[in-house]
Order: structure tokens, then C-alpha cells, then sequence
């Protein structure tokens, strides 16, 4: 290491890693994952997540799981919580989902209300 | 490096190693390559988070739910249910001793052990990976050292310090930065800076936690302090007994130097600067920084007397500056953050936060970190979550064998350098035993004593013999033997070994019988005049009686070793307090709780 430079590039390749352990304002991402979730195919939605984060290098988003909350029928579901503002709530999520909610959603600030809960027909 | 959505930092401090925290991260580590999380989830070994009473910890990123007493066992729930589904295992999640609650939907902060501390030293404790220098940097480390370097002259760093009134947290409390400005005057060809790391006060563990949990802030701050006073080599002295801190200071310099962060030319500067490791055998006096420099240089732990000052001549005949652990703990903070942002925490006679090992008779045994000036209440009451098992708090030990007593009427004193020295205890090093109601005084002047007394190298009369004469008559009064003008005597000699020690050993040695015996004269007479001990604590002044809750069960008088009771079944039996030596086997024996000592 020869200059400050060096010593920045090390600090931020690694903040990102270890950015949940401090930030507590973080975009986060709550995938339903009791045995109706993951029967449903939550666990492949959530690995689409956490690739997705990856390849765009999103900084601030964590990805945690959360039991069942009652609806096993619209599983795989997740929640986006986006810092002051209200819950968006997914459903019916497949891994093909995921790209757009990031981009839209996470990214872009506008929930894509076709996929939410709001938007089931029944 | 990989993206994990969730990272389990189990507590490597030695508290939780020692309750099982190292087979804990194995079992994690197992389990989730069973499940296939082993890519999702990472096990990352932390420092002590300081709630070490509810040990091993495990905290779950990024909900920060806090698990406390997690055994072997445990870990495969935690996986299954936590990790795999998103469940928090409420049983085992930590509650709060104070307010019965349990902390399943708080963040760490709000946690009653916690919401009262601000970390300063100890920051990255708990936090980070330990072994991984990146994790450090990540957390702004080696910034400190890279501002010091590119944009400060040593000057500028020494005022600074000055500036922040930063003082010695090793006990004495002297400016931190004077000190750098005495080694910086100093002209020579080589110069060292030496971290004192031989924490030797019994009960005290801030150092080893620190080093064990952030290891190379300690590093950063010594390359700024070489820096400062224009040393290129330094030291750090730090005790045999504590080799998972020894191990970690040992992986800390190998991968700062491989990122040269030590060594030549730090960040292309012309500033070198290289850093070993002596390993310490123990002994107390040599957390005295002139026996501290003759152990390193491999003689013999012995003070010598002073001036020349080690800033003068120290370490292998060179201008020296030594400093403790925790004081090294805030030095890059306050680089980074400024002097002003350090004065706004604590008073102003009193700057920063101070660390203590709080233990004894306490509910939260840790360690904690707080503003300096916060009430001693908030400390024990709030903190520490009280006093177990419902006895009311008699007394605090700080500062050591080298410091005092506060009983419970000051317990509202502010907790500062001056303050407590007025009251006739001591800041110290930060050790704080709680005592309550069971403690006695006088035995635990005696305790102390017989530290400092195994502890005297030997070099001056004064403690040598002086110290031994005191714990004699502190000995014989505990015995029941004690004689009208014990007291006066134990207080002469305390002023004549303190005037007349050489080292700070020996002059703070008669400090906890000096402090005991302003507050808890009572206690010392109740001993010599009535041959008794309030606390019935003293074994030897203790009368075993049997009360009428006796049902004649014979079990005692089976495991008395002097058959000092007698008695027919079914019949109320009686103790011989002729024959009996005070053992206890009978009180502890009893099923009915008919046993009483008085």
C-alpha cells in the first residue's frame, strides 16, 4: 500500500460486506421463508436478491427472512421496506420477478404495483 | 468477497471462549453447510461485546437479534429456525435482568446493559472480525494514520492530544499528550514507544478485551504516537496469560505489514516504524513502566527510581513514551474526529469515556464503556442491572489493589479522575468489584493485601516488609485475635509505606485498608473489640447454631469431620462450638435451612 488511495479501496470493497452490521437505515428486503414460503419457491427468489444486489452493487440494501404471516396462498411473498417509507408487500414472487422489482423499486423508489398485494385479483 | 445476506458474529472474547464459544462457531460453521446457507450466511468470529454474564453471545445480522447463553445444542435451532425460516428463537434470546424484557423486537442499543454506554475504546469490539485487517479498515481504520502522516507534522498530532485532554487510563491519569511532548523533546538517535499491556489488577480485563477485539487500533494509535515523538520502533508488553490477545496482536502486525501499514516508508512517507511483542510472565510490578523497560530489556521486573524519567532515558537507554492500552484505544478517534468532538464526551477535568471490568456481586458481569462524570449509580444500578438475589449493595471496590472503597452513601458521586480520588479511591485501571451485604470489609482489605504482598519484588523495605506487617495484624483481626490499636497501627504504617515506597506499587498498597477503614471503621471494631463480624463473612468469628426447625435428620452430624454434633433422631440436635471448626458442611448439609451462623 503506498498511498491513502490504496487505503480507501480496501474500506470500500469491504464496507459493502459489512455494511448491515452499522447501517440501520437500509433498504430492506423480507422474504416470507416458513415452510409454506419455501415450499412455494421463496428460496430461489431470495438467492435472485441477493444476485441481483451483487450485480448491481447495492449498497444499503439488506435481505432477511421472516416466518409466516398467515396468506400461505399468495407465497412466495416478500415485503420491501425503504427507509420512512411504508411496506410494499409482493406477491406470487418468481425469480424472473426480481430484476424489475430491483431496478423499479429499490433502485428507482417506484414500487411495481402490478406485483403487490394490492393488485390481487381475489 | 462474496455477499452473505446474513452474518452470525459469535463472541471470541475470553469470556464466551471460555464457556464454549469456539465449538459454537464449528457447529454454525457444520450446520450450514448442511443446510446449504454455508454461501448465504456468514460465521464471523468478534471480540467481547462486554455482556460477558450472558455468555457465549451470538448476535443475527441484519435484525441484530441478540442470543445470550447459547449452547452447542442451541445452534441447530438458531440454523433451522432463524436462518433457514426467518424465526427468532425467542427462548433463547436475551432478556433483560432489570426490566424482565425480553429484547426480541429491540435493537442491540436499546438494550438496558447497553443504552446507557457510549464506545469510544471499544468501538469496533464485537463488531468486527478481529483477524481481518480489511474488516478494520472498513470501519475507518488507518485513516487516523494516514491523515497523521500526509497532512499533520507531529506537532500538530501532539497537540491534538493536548488538546482533546486525553489522560493515562492505566490509573494515574497523566496527560497523554504531555507526555508525547516530553519523549518528543527528548533528542536522540532512536526512540520507542511502548504500549503497556500488563494488566495485572485483580478482575480487571478492559486491555485484553480490547486487544483480543480490536487489535489494530492498538497498532494504528502506536504508529501515530511513533510518529509524534519521532520514535521508529515500539513494543507492545503484554502478559503471557493471555494468548488469545497475544495471538491476535501476532496476526494484527503480520498483515499490517504485508499491507504496509508497518514497516518502511508508510504510505510512501519517510516514516518507518516496526512493532514487537514481549511477552510477560505476570508479575504485577511490572505494569510499572521503569520494571515494565527492564523486563523487555530481559533483566529483572524491578522498578528503579525516578528521574530520569523514561521520556529521557527508558528502553535500552533511549528516550521512551509509555502508554496503556485503553488510552492507545482512543488515540486514532480523536485524530480522525478532532479534539473538540473528544472534550464534548465526559467533563471537562475528565475528557473521553473510560472502560470498566465491572464483576462480584453484580447482575450484568462485562464490560462497559460510559462517559466519564456519569453517576456511579447509573454504573451499578442501571448498567449492571443491580444487585442478585435481592442483597442490598454495600460497597465498590475501583482502582485495584491500588485504590479504594466507595460505600453506598456516595453512591451518587460522579465517576472522574478527581473526584474518586478525593473520596479516597482511585479511577485505576477500571477494575470495579461490587460487593454487597456479605462481603466483609476487613476481610477484603486483607484480600487486596495479600495480593500486593505476593506482588512485592522485594527491591525496597517499605513495601517489602511493611506490607507484610500490615497484612499480619489485617490477618490476626480477621482471625478473631485482633488487639486494641490495630487500627492506629494499620494507619501509621499505611502513611509510612506510602511516603516512603519506591514504586507506585508500594505506594498505593495500603490504599484499600486506608479506604475500609474510613468507611467501615465500625466493621474493623466490631472485629477487635467484640470478636465479630457483621457480614459473617470471617469464618473464624462465626458460632454455627441449630434452631428449632431441626428435624432430627442426622445428616449433619454425619458430615460434621469433628463430630462436634450430637443429637438422637427425630430430636433437635446441638452443636459443640467448643469442637467446631466453622467448616460450613453442616449449613450447607441441612435440607430444612435450620443451620444458622451468627
Amino acid at each position: 500500500m503506498k498511498s491513502l488511495a490504496d487505503l480507501q479501496a480496501i474500506r470500500a470493497r469491504t464496507l459493502e460486506n459489512i455494511n448491515m452490521r452499522k447501517d440501520e437505515d437500509a433498504c430492506r428486503v423480507i422474504i416470507g421463508m416458513a415452510t409454506c414460503g419455501i415450499a412455494a419457491g421463496a428460496r430461489p427468489v431470495m438467492l435472485a436478491f441477493m444476485d441481483e444486489i451483487a450485480k448491481r452493487n447495492l449498497k444499503h440494501v439488506t435481505v432477511s427472512q421472516t416466518g409466516c404471516i398467515g396468506m400461505c396462498r399468495y407465497e412466495p411473498m416478500l415485503d420491501v421496506v425503504l427507509p420512512g417509507q411504508e411496506k410494499v408487500t409482493y406477491i406470487h414472487v418468481k425469480p424472473e420477478m426480481v430484476p424489475r422489482i430491483v431496478s423499479e423499486h429499490i433502485v428507482n423508489g417506484h414500487p411495481v404495483e402490478e406485483y403487490t398485494i394490492g393488485a390481487a385479483k381475489d | 468477497m462474496e455477499l452473505y445476506r446474513s452474518h452470525v458474529l459469535v463472541c471470541g472474547g475470553t469470556g464466551c471462549s471460555s464457556s464454549g464459544s469456539a465449538k459454537l462457531i464449528e457447529r454454525f460453521e457444520d450446520q450450514l453447510k448442511e443446510k446449504g446457507l454455508d454461501k448465504e450466511v456468514k460465521v464471523v468470529r468478534t471480540g467481547c461485546f462486554g455482556l460477558c454474564e450472558a455468555g457465549p453471545v451470538v448476535i443475527v445480522y441484519p435484525e441484530g437479534t441478540f442470543y445470550s447463553r447459547v449452547k452447542e445444542e442451541d445452534v441447530d435451532e438458531i440454523v433451522s429456525e432463524h436462518l433457514l425460516k426467518g424465526r427468532k428463537v425467542q427462548h433463547l434470546v436475551y432478556v433483560d435482568h432489570k426490566t424482565h424484557e425480553s429484547s426480541v423486537q429491540k435493537s442491540l442499543n436499546e438494550i438496558g446493559f447497553y443504552k446507557q454506554q457510549q464506545r469510544v475504546a471499544l468501538r469496533n469490539c464485537g463488531v468486527i472480525d478481529p483477524e481481518n485487517i480489511d474488516e478494520y479498515i472498513a470501519f475507518d481504520g488507518y485513516q487516523a494514520l494516514g491523515k497523521a502522516l500526509t497532512e499533520m507534522t507531529p506537532e500538530q498530532v501532539i497537540q491534538v492530544i493536548l488538546d482533546s485532554g486525553l489522560r493515562g487510563r492505566g490509573g494515574a491519569g497523566f496527560p497523554t499528550g504531555k507526555k508525547w511532548q516530553f519523549a518528543r523533546a527528548s533528542q536522540a538517535e532512536h526512540k520507542y514507544f511502548v504500549c503497556n499491556a500488563d494488566e495485572g489488577d485483580p478482575g480487571a480485563f478492559m486491555d485484553r478485551s480490547l486487544l483480543e477485539g480490536d487489535p489494530h487500533a492498538i497498532l494504528e494509535a502506536m504508529a501515530i504516537g511513533g510518529y509524534a515523538i519521532g520514535a521508529d520502533e515500539g513494543w507492545i508488553y503484554v502478559r503471557a496469560e493471555y494468548p488469545i490477545a497475544v495471538k491476535r496482536l501476532e496476526k494484527a502486525i503480520e498483515q499490517a505489514h504485508e499491507y504496509g501499514l508497518l514497516g518502511k516508508n508508510i504510505f510512501g512517507t519517510d516514516f518507518s516504524f516496526d512493532i514487537h511483542i514481549r511477552l510477560g510472565a505476570g508479575a504485577f510490578v511490572c505494569g510499572e513502566e521503569t520494571a515494565l523497560m527492564a523486563s523487555i530489556e530481559g533483566k529483572r521486573g524491578e522498578p528503579r527510581p525516578k528521574p530520569p524519567f523514561p521520556a529521557v532515558k527508558g528502553l535500552f537507554e533511549s528516550p521512551t513514551n509509555i502508554n496503556n492500552v485503553e488510552t492507545l484505544g482512543n488515540v486514532a478517534q480523536i485524530i480522525l474526529k478532532g479534539a473538540d468532538w473528544f472534550k464534548s464526551i465526559g467533563i471537562p477535568t475528565s475528557t473521553g469515556t473510560k472502560v470498566f471490568a465491572l464483576g462480584g456481586k453484580i447482575n450484568n458481569t462485562g464490560l462497559v464503556e460510559v462517559p466519564m462524570g456519569v453517576p456511579l449509580r447509573t454504573i451499578i444500578e442501571d448498567i449492571g442491572g443491580g444487585i442478585p438475589n435481592g442483597k442490598k449493595f454495600k460497597a465498590v471496590q475501583t482502582g485495584g489493589p491500588s485504590g479504594g472503597c466507595i460505600p453506598a452513601s456516595l453512591l451518587d458521586i460522579s465517576v472522574d479522575y478527581d473526584s474518586l480520588t478525593s473520596v479516597g479511591a482511585m479511577m485505576g485501571s477500571g477494575g470495579m468489584i461490587v460487593m454487597d451485604e456479605d462481603n466483609c470489609m476487613v476481610d477484603i482489605a486483607r484480600f487486596f493485601l495479600d495480593f500486593t504482598v505476593d506482588e512485592s519484588c522485594g527491591k525496597c523495605t517499605p513495601c517489602r516488609i511493611g506490607t507484610r506487617r500490615m497484612l499480619e495484624i489485617l490477618q490476626r483481626i480477621t482471625e478473631g485475635k485482633g488487639q486494641e490499636g490495630d487500627i492506629e497501627k494499620l494507619e501509621t504504617l499505611a502513611e509510612n509505606i506510602k511516603a516512603s515506597a519506591l514504586c507506585g506499587l508500594g505506594q498505593t498498597a495500603p490504599n484499600p485498608v486506608l479506604s475500609t477503614i474510613k468507611f467501615f471503621r465500625d466493621e474493623y471494631e466490631a472485629h477487635i473489640k467484640e470478636k465479630r463480624c457483621p457480614a459473617h463473612h470471617c469464618q473464624a468469628l462465626l458460632n454455627y447454631e441449630i434452631t428449632d426447625a431441626c428435624r432430627g435428620c442426622t445428616a449433619c452430624a454425619r458430615k460434621c469431620p469433628v463430630n462436634a454434633i450430637s443429637g438422637t433422631v427425630k430430636q433437635k440436635h446441638v452443636i459443640d462450638t467448643q469442637k467446631c471448626i466453622k467448616c460450613g458442611n453442616c449449613m450447607a448439609t441441612c435440607k430444612f435451612g435450620a443451620i444458622i451462623k451468627n
